[in-house]
């Protein structure tokens, strides 16, 4: 069984007090903390057993090589893959979707080729695209969301056109919590020939993934948001688009041979991870990961829906709340506004005297903020060690604010 | 250093017990504060570092330096009046000599002042600074 009290103690800053209150950390959509394992990983990983990898015969760059490799069949596992080589490394999923960009899409599409985003990308899924808009004249069409926020995979697939060359969509919204069925994208895409990236960034933190049922050619993950180091991450990419992709950085490690006049690259992946890596982190990814797992990601999901619904009943109760996004699939990730004056800046600052640490602003999510007509929120995001007491200790400071700001 | 209004602030937020109170003194100073002109809201008067929506306007007339200000969040509205509490009436000169984070400190606003802080009262007071050297 999930025994929170005992999640909650392997997390250390969740002791700490913020103001001279208890830290409430509801920030978990922007960044999550870390596990003493992984606090630890990293510890021994620098006290003992560092050296760079791939790199020297010696005794510590073998160990460190072996930890740090490890960690793409970590990876592997927690994501559902068959082969551990589709693992990319990548200091999280900007760098991946840059890394898609670059190495396949910008080679592939000519002007007039069609990129089909939804409206609730983050700007890690928006600007790389952006970038063959300006330079070579690919064309972005937008999908909205509907009223309750969730993208119907119908409307995706209708915006296919003979030009479209790739979809690129979120598995989980991070301002709305709204859960893509992005298996649905996926196979009606594929049916017509069109590649789908998927950005895992929020999807892979609160449920289960499994990237061969949702079949996506590119899914990418972000280790900070999974309770590993920032800085780490990585992405799962189909052997096919691989072997399409020409290197993106250039650098030592991802070379099989460089003369003065001639190149030529190693084998994926490590064709796409030049220079020294984040070795420490991605090792700390790798326990964070096996962390999760040893929890359970079904254990995980169902705490985290659970506090959910208490957190919509609590929210729901309190009429001079708007929160955005109704979907049923909403997971623990609310933006909301407050009737009346108060910006989200106020609300914020307000509850970090109270100890509620939230994102306060547009959440790199332009588009979906002019489609909201908002143009700041607050966020409230859980993660697998927040509580329903947590819950209430928002719910009061928010009581707070109203009344401060009415 | 500081002007009269603001001494007076000091000793109003002596009887104040806790920050709610003197939040809710915050707020309250912005809700009265004569905003600065909506027309008068544009880019010039522009406020960059500032989570929230900012615009100030100084003005002097002979040696008397004022300013007013706006923004779209309640208490970065109240941190304006504080900030006029602190400026507005003395010359180019005094404005430029106050120590502005020692003197917020006075009201535990301090922390206000930091450099990570994104509610952009560093930026208004780096704007007052320059205006009123300017003079």
């Amino acid at each position: 069984m999930y025994d929170i009290n005992k999640v909650r103690a392997d997390f250390p800053i969740l002791s700490r007090d913020v103001n001279g209150k208890p830290l409430v950390y509801l920030d978990n959509g922007a960044s999550a903390q870390k596990p003493q394992v992984v606090i630890d990983a990293i510890t021994r990983a620098y006290s003992a057993e560092y050296a760079n990898v791939h790199r020297g015969l010696h005794y510590l760059s073998n160990l460190a090589t072996e930890k740090y490799e490890a960690v793409r069949g970590t990876v592997a596992r927690f994501l559902g893959a068959a082969d551990e080589n589709e693992i990319v490394f990548s200091s999280g999923t900007t760098e991946a979707i840059n890394l898609v960009a670059y190495g396949w899409a910008m080679p592939r599409l000519e002007a007039g080729d069609e990129i089909i985003l939804s409206v609730m990308e983050h700007h890690a899924n928006i600007v790389p695209w952006h970038f063959l808009r300006e330079r070579q004249g690919v064309v972005l069409k937008w999908v909205d969301v509907d009223a309750k926020g969730d993208l119907d995979p119908q409307a995706v697939l209708d915006a296919i056109t003979p030009r479209t060359k790739l979809i690129a969509v979120t598995h989980m919204s991070n301002v709305l919590g709204t859960v893509v069925d992005v298996a649905a994208i996926v196979a009606g895409a594929h049916a017509v020939g069109v590649p789908v990236l998927v950005d895992g960034s929020q999807g892979s933190v609160h449920q289960p993934v499994n990237v061969d049922a949702i079949g996506a050619d590119f899914y990418a993950i972000t280790g900070h948001k999974l309770y590993g180091p920032s800085g780490s991450g990585a992405i799962h990419i189909r052997k096919e688009r691989l072997a399409e992709m020409r290197p993106f950085i250039g650098g030592g490690d991802m070379i099989r041979e460089v003369s003065k006049d001639a190149v030529s690259y190693a084998d994926p992946p490590m064709k796409f991870e030049a220079g020294t890596p984040g070795i420490v982190q991605q090792i700390g990814m790798g326990v964070a990961l096996e962390y999760l797992m040893d929890l359970g990601m079904q254990n995980v999901a169902a705490h985290e829906k659970a506090l959910t619904t208490y957190a919509r009943g609590k929210l729901d109760g309190l009429n001079w709340v708007n929160v955005q996004g109704n979907s049923a699939t909403k997971g623990g990730i609310f933006s909301f506004t407050l009737n009346g004056p108060a910006h989200a800046h106020d609300i914020s600052t307000v509850l970090d005297k109270k100890g509620v640490a939230v994102r306060a602003g547009h959440h790199c999510a332009g588009p979906l903020m002019d489609h909201l007509g908002v143009s700041a929120t607050c966020r409230a995001s859980f993660g697998l060690y927040n509580t329903e007491a947590e819950v209430d200790t928002l719910i009061d400071a928010l009581e707070l604010c109203h009344e401060l700001f009415a | 250093m500081a002007s009269d209004a603001f001494e007076e602030l000091v000793d109003t937020f002596d009887f104040l017990d806790d920050w709610e109170e003197r939040y809710r003194h915050v707020i309250d100073m912005g809700r009265a504060m004569d905003v600065l002109d909506p027309a008068l809201q544009v880019p010039a008067n522009k406020v960059d570092g500032c989570a929230s929506q900012v615009w100030l306007q100084t003005r002097i007339d002979g040696d008397v330096f004022t300013f007013q200000g706006a923004s779209d969040a309640m208490i970065v509205s109240g941190l304006i009046a504080v900030l006029q509490a602190l400026y507005n009436g003395l010359t180019p000169a005094e404005v430029t000599a106050v120590n502005a984070p020692t003197e917020l400190a006075r009201l535990g606003l301090d922390e206000h002042l930091s450099s990570q802080r994104s509610n952009g009262l560093r930026a208004m007071v780096a704007r007052i600074r320059e205006k009123a050297a300017a003079a």
